[in-house]
């Protein structure tokens, strides 16, 4: 999928424009964050079950290259095909050569974050390929050919009355019907008929267990279960790091991913999957995109943990406020803003900037990611890079400059204070982003250091 | 006990009020407080802007002019934070490790060190609690949200005593205020709006102030207060504790 690629901080101020939309936005994803918090407080042990749950995937990605070869042994025993895919492109391929040579024209597909980062739909449409995302967050998008602004829901910029709208053109609803029972009926309506007469269902994956060679996939809707039962051909893709090693391991997992994503005890479908039904083919794509190259960053390797419940997201003060879109990436949120730089730092070098570093996503992860810092880190490596704007490098060298000498830093604050008394006009102007919603501080006579000097000579 | 006081540059410019304060308090505590005069910054800013590489000059400064303190205080939780976990400096690894361990945010200088429990102050004041981020979830000053904890909070256990005072909590108690550093002009529109929802939650409560332990959120909280032309004023909460 084509990105639009756009900073951050002139997106998210063209989201908050409509003030209105923003805050509905921000106080929608507040109140999953809240439901969320009172799941986890009435789930005794939650501290405990994060712990494990990070400890569980830090063992996994120090033996990743085992763990994915016993799954791999144990799938095939199980009668399933397993695929390796190095990047998103060799993903594409090998999916389209599967659906070509079984004469494949129409797929469903249930949520996949990873066919998005791959731009699976585009590339399988071009050569011909109905694909049809079957999620009801999913397929609003992809009426409108737009692409999820969040990683559990994808449709939450936009309003019932603009999801009636795109109904109306598409699927023929009556005009400015926004009930939200009759346009949802309208999509089950239609997609059943998808179900029915797609030759493939195509299935991302949350959890691999190495020890079983299964598959677990977890949906609110069923759309998963529906599309692969209907049709001989299932695929599922899923990054390397969706491994863990032993079935137990589910109960922790499945007890944290559904709580911290809407605050649901468990998704409604938690379903697994061994081997191919009778007269069905189960193909797994195992794809690297940038992930191991991610393991062998130290600092960032813990954001292979992710297990995508978007509770960084729905916590997040920053995204709740500029929206999904505003990411240009196909995670976004706080833990797209460290994902993305890892697969290109130029286009994604403003994302770790757009964060306050506050920490709540690191405390509100399931699997313990120490997200902000990883943003810091990213900072660091990203200007090192070279890739700031040259204005940005000349203002902290001369900051850098006068705060590592007091005699220039005394000078300057003096001169800053006398020009805010003398001068104002120099501050309080429209090319200072601080004042145009904000009042400067006021400039007292003295600085502190200069009271102190006098409170000496006055004998204390 | 010697105790270097480290004012954050902004506050010795701009708020010497708060810096102030927080003398007064920890000399009436009994502490033998030291102002190295050729203190600069912690080198926060630089470092948050992804220069941590550009701050060496300011380690060298730091450390040159608070090594020799038993403690070192400071009124704000986010410069504390930095300089616990980045003040690092080549050669001189045992006095930078000795500033990282001593160092403390006030209130929890006053909580935890000299454990305070009859302050003498008295505000007679309808007063919101703004948490800054740095010090709640770097320094763990307070409980937070996000995590399933026996809740407590040293700014408000020394609220409490402070005769006349009544706390008051935002709606959503612990969201950051947008300052964020050089995010409050980089991302200008998302942080005034930050800013602007957690004071609108502060003024449903009908608050006379907003206090907090970092004058950087204070700051950006009064000039989004002051455009409004509203009454609501911001105070640090060290001259909360050392008004009489």
């Amino acid at each position: 999928m084509m990105p639009i690629v756009k900073e951050h901080s002139p997106a998210a101020e063209q989201f908050l424009q409509d003030a209105k939309r923003a805050r509905w936005h921000d106080e929608t994803l507040w109140f999953v964050r809240a439901k969320r918090d009172k799941a986890a407080h009435s789930l005794p042990g939650w501290e405990a079950l994060r712990e494990q749950a990070s400890r569980i995937k830090a063992h996994t990605l120090s033996r990743l290259d085992d763990y994915l070869v016993e799954f791999e042994t144990r799938a095939q025993e199980n009668g399933v095909r397993v695929h390796w895919a190095v990047d998103g492109e060799e993903h594409n391929r090998i999916v389209h050569a599967l659906l070509k040579a079984n004469g494949v024209k129409a797929v469903v597909k249930s949520k996949s974050m990873l066919t998005e980062e791959c731009g699976l739909n585009h590339y399988l449409r071009d050569k011909g390929i109905e694909v049809v995302d079957t999620d009801l967050g999913e397929y609003i998008v992809q009426l409108r050919e737009e692409q999820p602004s969040h990683i559990v829901l994808p449709a939450i910029h936009l309003k019932k009355e603009e999801v009636s709208a795109t109904f109306h053109q598409h699927l023929h609803t009556e005009k400015g019907n926004n009930d939200a029972t009759y346009l949802t009926r309208a999509a089950r309506k239609v997609l059943r008929d998808k179900f029915l007469s797609a030759d493939a269902a195509i299935t991302g994956v949350n959890f691999a267990v190495a020890q079983t060679g299964g598959i677990v996939v977890c949906t609110n809707e069923g759309n998963a279960d529906m599309g692969v039962h209907a049709a001989k051909l299932h695929i599922a893709s899923m990054g390397i790091e969706k491994i863990i090693p032993k079935a137990s391991h589910l109960g922790v997992f499945l007890r944290l991913l559904a709580r911290s994503a809407t605050g649901q005890p468990i998704t409604t479908y938690s379903s697994h999957f061994h081997r191919p039904a009778p007269g069905q083919q189960l193909h797994v794509v195992l794809v690297d995109n940038g992930r191991t190259r991610q393991l062998a960053r130290e600092e960032f390797r813990n954001s292979l943990k992710c297990i995508r419940c978007g509770a960084c997201f729905n916590t997040c003060p920053v995204y709740r406020r500029s929206g999904g879109h505003s990411y240009h990436n196909s995670v976004a949120g706080p833990i797209g803003s460290i994902l993305a730089p890892n697969g290109d730092m130029r286009a994604n070098a403003d994302l770790p900037f757009a964060s306050t570093l506050c920490g709540s996503c690191t405390h509100v992860c399931p699997v313990k990611i120490n997200i902000h810092e990883q943003l810091w880190t990213w900072r660091q490596i990203l200007m090192k890079e070279g890739l700031a704007p040259a204005s940005k490098k000349i203002g902290i060298r001369l900051m850098a400059g006068v705060l590592s000498s007091p005699a220039l830093y005394r000078m300057g604050g003096k001169m800053a204070r006398w020009v805010l008394h003398v001068a104002p006009s120099m501050a309080k102007n429209r090319l200072n982003p601080w004042f145009k919603q904000r009042e400067m501080p006021e400039a007292p006579k003295e600085s502190f250091i200069e009271w102190y000097q006098k409170r000496g000579k006055n004998g204390k | 006990m010697t105790v270097g006081l480290f004012v954050p540059c902004y506050v010795d410019q701009f708020y010497p009020g708060v810096a102030i304060a927080t003398l007064e308090l920890l000399e009436r505590f009994g502490c033998t407080v030291g102002v190295p005069l050729k203190q600069t910054c912690c080198g926060q800013p630089m470092a948050n802007a992804g220069f941590a590489s550009s701050t060496e000059g300011c380690n060298r400064n730091f450390i040159d002019n608070f090594s020799t303190y038993d403690y070192i205080v400071s009124p704000s939780g986010s410069c504390v934070l930095h300089v616990k976990e980045h003040l690092h400096e080549g050669r001189r690894h045992g006095e930078a490790e000795h500033i990282r361990r001593h160092i403390y945010e006030i209130t929890e200088f006053l909580t935890d060190v000299l454990g305070v429990s009859d302050l003498k102050a008295s505000f007679p004041h309808r007063v919101g609690l703004h948490v800054s981020c740095h010090g709640q979830r770097g320094l763990h000053l307070s409980s937070m949200s996000e995590r399933v904890e026996p809740p407590f909070s040293k700014a408000e256990s020394l609220l409490r005593q402070v005769k006349g005072l009544e706390v008051v909590h935002a709606a959503r108690p612990d969201e950051c205020c947008g300052f964020g550093g050089t995010f409050c002009v980089t991302e200008e529109a998302v942080s005034a709006r930050m800013g602007t929802d957690r004071l609108a939650e502060h003024q449903d409560n009908g608050v006379e102030y907003i206090t907090g332990g970092d004058m950087s959120c204070l700051m950006h909280l009064e000039g989004l207060l002051k455009r409004q032309k509203s009454r609501v004023k911001v105070i640090h909460i060290a001259e909360i504790l050392n008004a009489q």
